[in-house]
C-alpha cells in the first residue's frame, strides 16, 4: 500500500507540474486581462478539488451509517480537511485575481460569499467534531454533519442561477450580464484548462486524501501501543 | 412499532404544546427577542426610508433564525434535561415521527412569532407586510429553518459546547433558505412576481424535511 502511494504521490507531483507549465508555458498571455487571467487555471480546479474532496466526505458519511467501519470515517475526515485547504485556495487566487481585474481583493459577490460560506461550514464540521468526547458518537454526527453540509457546496455551484447579479464570470454555460473579466475560451484555453481541471480534481485530492486517511491509522495506531503499554 | 405515525407526531406537537401553554416561557422569549433585534437593528443600521427599503426583509429574516435558533435550543435542551427525549427513544415508536413532532412544535412558534413580528414591521417601518403572501413565505421558510434545526441541535445538544455549537453548525446551512425567502420578501415589498422564488424554496425544503427524516436516527443513537 506505502509504495503505491509513493507512486501515486509522484504521479501527482509531475502532472501539478505539467499542469504549471500548461498555465505558464503553453497558454498565451490574455490580451485584456494580461498575464493574472493565468491564476484561472488554478482557480477553478482547485474549487473541483475541494468538490471532489467534500464528496469523498458525503460517501465516507453515508458508508459510516450503514457500516460503522471507521475507515469510512477517515475518509470524511479527510475529505473535510484536504477540500478546506483547496477551497482556501481557491478563495485566495480568486481574491489576487480579483485585485487588478475588479479592483478589490474581495466584493460581497453572491458567488464569492457562498465560497466563503462552504469554507465555514466545513471549519463548523472539525469544530463539531472536537466538541464531542466519546468517539463513536463523535463519529455518527461527523457523518450526519458531512452530509448535510454538502448543500452548500451544491450552493455555490447554483448560485449563478439562483442569484443572477453577480459580477463573477461564469465558465460554463454563458456568463452573466454583468460579469467583470470574462475572457474568451479559444481551443487553446481550453487545452490548458482540460488537463488542469483533470489533475485538480482527481490526483491532487485523492493523493493528499489518502495521505491524510494513511495519517489518521497510524496515529490510531499508536493509540493502540499506548494503551497496550499502560495495560501491561 | 405499534403506535400509528400521526398519532406519535401529534403526541409530541400536543406536549409541547401544552407545556408552552402552560409556562408561556419559549415563545414570549423569542417574541421579545426579535422585538429587540429589530429595534437594535434599526438603531445600528439608522435606517431611513430608503435603507429601509433595502434591508427590512433582511433584518427580518436573520431575526427570524436567531429566533429558531434560541427556541431549538431550549426545546431539545429541555428534553434532554428532563430525560424525556431518553423516553421517547425506548418507546417502540418510529424515529421519524419523534422527528416530525420536535420539528413541528419548533415551526409552530417561530411561524407564530413571525406572525406577530409583521404588524409590528409594518407600524415601525411603515410597509405594508401583513399579507397573505408574505404568511405564505414566512411558513415556507420557517419550515425550511426548522427541518434541518431541529435535526443540528439534536446533535449540538449532546456536545460539550452545547448551546455555542447550535448558530455555527446552523447559520451556513440555512443560508439557501435565507437567501431564497429573503429575495421573496423584497420582491413582495416590490410587488413583484416571486413563483420561481417560492419553488425554490419549496424545493430546499423538501431536501432539508428528507434529510433531517433520514439523518434523525443516526443523532439519537446511544
Amino acid at each position: 500500500m506505502t509504495k503505491s502511494l509513493h507512486i501515486l504521490t509522484g504521479i501527482t507531483i509531475i502532472s501539478v507540474l505539467f499542469g504549471l507549465y500548461l498555465a505558464f508555458g503553453y497558454a498565451r498571455t490574455d490580451l485584456e486581462q494580461g498575464d493574472i487571467q493565468r491564476i484561472f487555471y488554478i482557480h477553478m480546479p482547485s474549487f473541483f478539488g475541494a468538490f471532489t474532496a467534500f464528496t469523498g466526505t458525503v460517501i465516507g458519511g453515508v458508508m459510516y451509517l450503514r457500516t460503522r467501519h471507521v475507515k469510512w470515517d477517515s475518509l470524511a475526515v479527510a475529505g473535510v480537511e484536504v477540500g478546506l485547504m483547496l477551497a482556501l485556495l481557491n478563495l485566495a487566487t480568486g481574491a489576487i485575481w480579483a485585485r487588478p481585474i475588479w479592483n478589490t481583493w474581495w466584493t460581497w459577490d453572491p458567488r464569492l460569499t457562498s465560497a466563503a460560506v462552504m469554507a465555514l461550514t466545513y471549519l463548523a464540521y472539525l469544530m463539531l467534531r472536537n466538541g464531542i468526547e466519546n468517539a463513536d458518537k463523535r463519529r455518527l454526527f461527523a457523518s450526519v454533519y458531512g452530509i448535510v453540509a454538502i448543500t452548500t457546496v451544491i450552493l455555490t455551484l447554483m448560485i449563478i442561477r439562483i442569484v443572477p447579479d453577480t459580477i463573477h464570470p461564469a465558465v460554463i454555460g454563458p456568463s452573466p450580464q454583468n460579469a467583470e473579466g470574462v475572457f474568451e475560451a479559444t481551443p487553446r484555453v481550453a487545452a490548458a484548462l482540460l488537463p488542469n481541471l483533470l489533475i485538480w480534481s482527481t490526483l491532487v485530492p485523492i493523493t493528499l486524501m489518502w495521505w491524510r486517511i494513511r495519517l489518521e491509522n497510524k496515529s490510531e495506531h499508536v493509540q493502540k501501543l499506548r494503551m497496550e503499554l499502560i495495560n501491561s | 412499532m405499534n403506535t400509528p405515525f400521526i398519532q406519535v407526531v401529534f403526541s409530541i406537537l400536543r406536549k409541547d404544546l401544552r407545556t408552552e401553554l402552560r409556562s408561556r416561557e419559549l415563545v414570549s422569549s423569542m417574541a421579545l427577542f426579535t422585538f429587540l433585534s429589530i429595534l437594535v437593528f434599526s438603531f445600528a443600521l439608522e435606517l431611513d426610508r430608503e435603507a429601509k427599503q433595502e434591508a427590512v426583509s433582511g433584518v427580518l429574516w436573520v431575526t427570524l433564525v436567531f429566533a429558531s435558533i434560541l427556541g431549538l435550543n431550549r426545546s431539545l435542551a429541555s428534553e434532554r434535561e428532563e430525560g424525556n427525549m431518553d423516553a421517547m427513544l425506548i418507546a417502540p415508536v418510529n424515529r421519524i415521527a419523534i422527528y416530525m413532532g420536535k420539528m413541528l412544535g419548533n415551526f409552530i412558534f417561530t411561524v407564530i412569532v413571525g406572525v406577530v413580528l409583521l404588524p409590528v414591521m409594518t407600524v415601525l417601518f411603515n410597509f405594508s407586510m401583513v399579507r397573505p403572501t408574505m404568511i405564505l413565505i414566512l411558513i415556507l421558510g420557517i419550515l425550511g429553518l426548522s427541518s434541518i434545526g431541529t435535526l443540528l441541535a439534536t446533535m449540538t445538544v449532546q456536545t460539550r459546547s452545547r448551546e455555542t455549537l447550535l448558530p455555527i453548525a446552523m447559520l451556513p446551512v440555512v443560508l439557501p433558505v435565507i437567501l431564497t425567502v429573503v429575495r421573496a420578501t423584497n420582491a413582495i415589498l416590490n410587488n413583484q412576481d416571486m413563483m420561481q422564488t417560492l419553488l425554490t424554496i419549496g424545493l430546499v425544503d423538501v431536501l432539508y424535511i428528507t434529510l433531517g427524516s433520514f439523518l434523525f436516527e443516526y443523532v439519537t443513537e446511544d
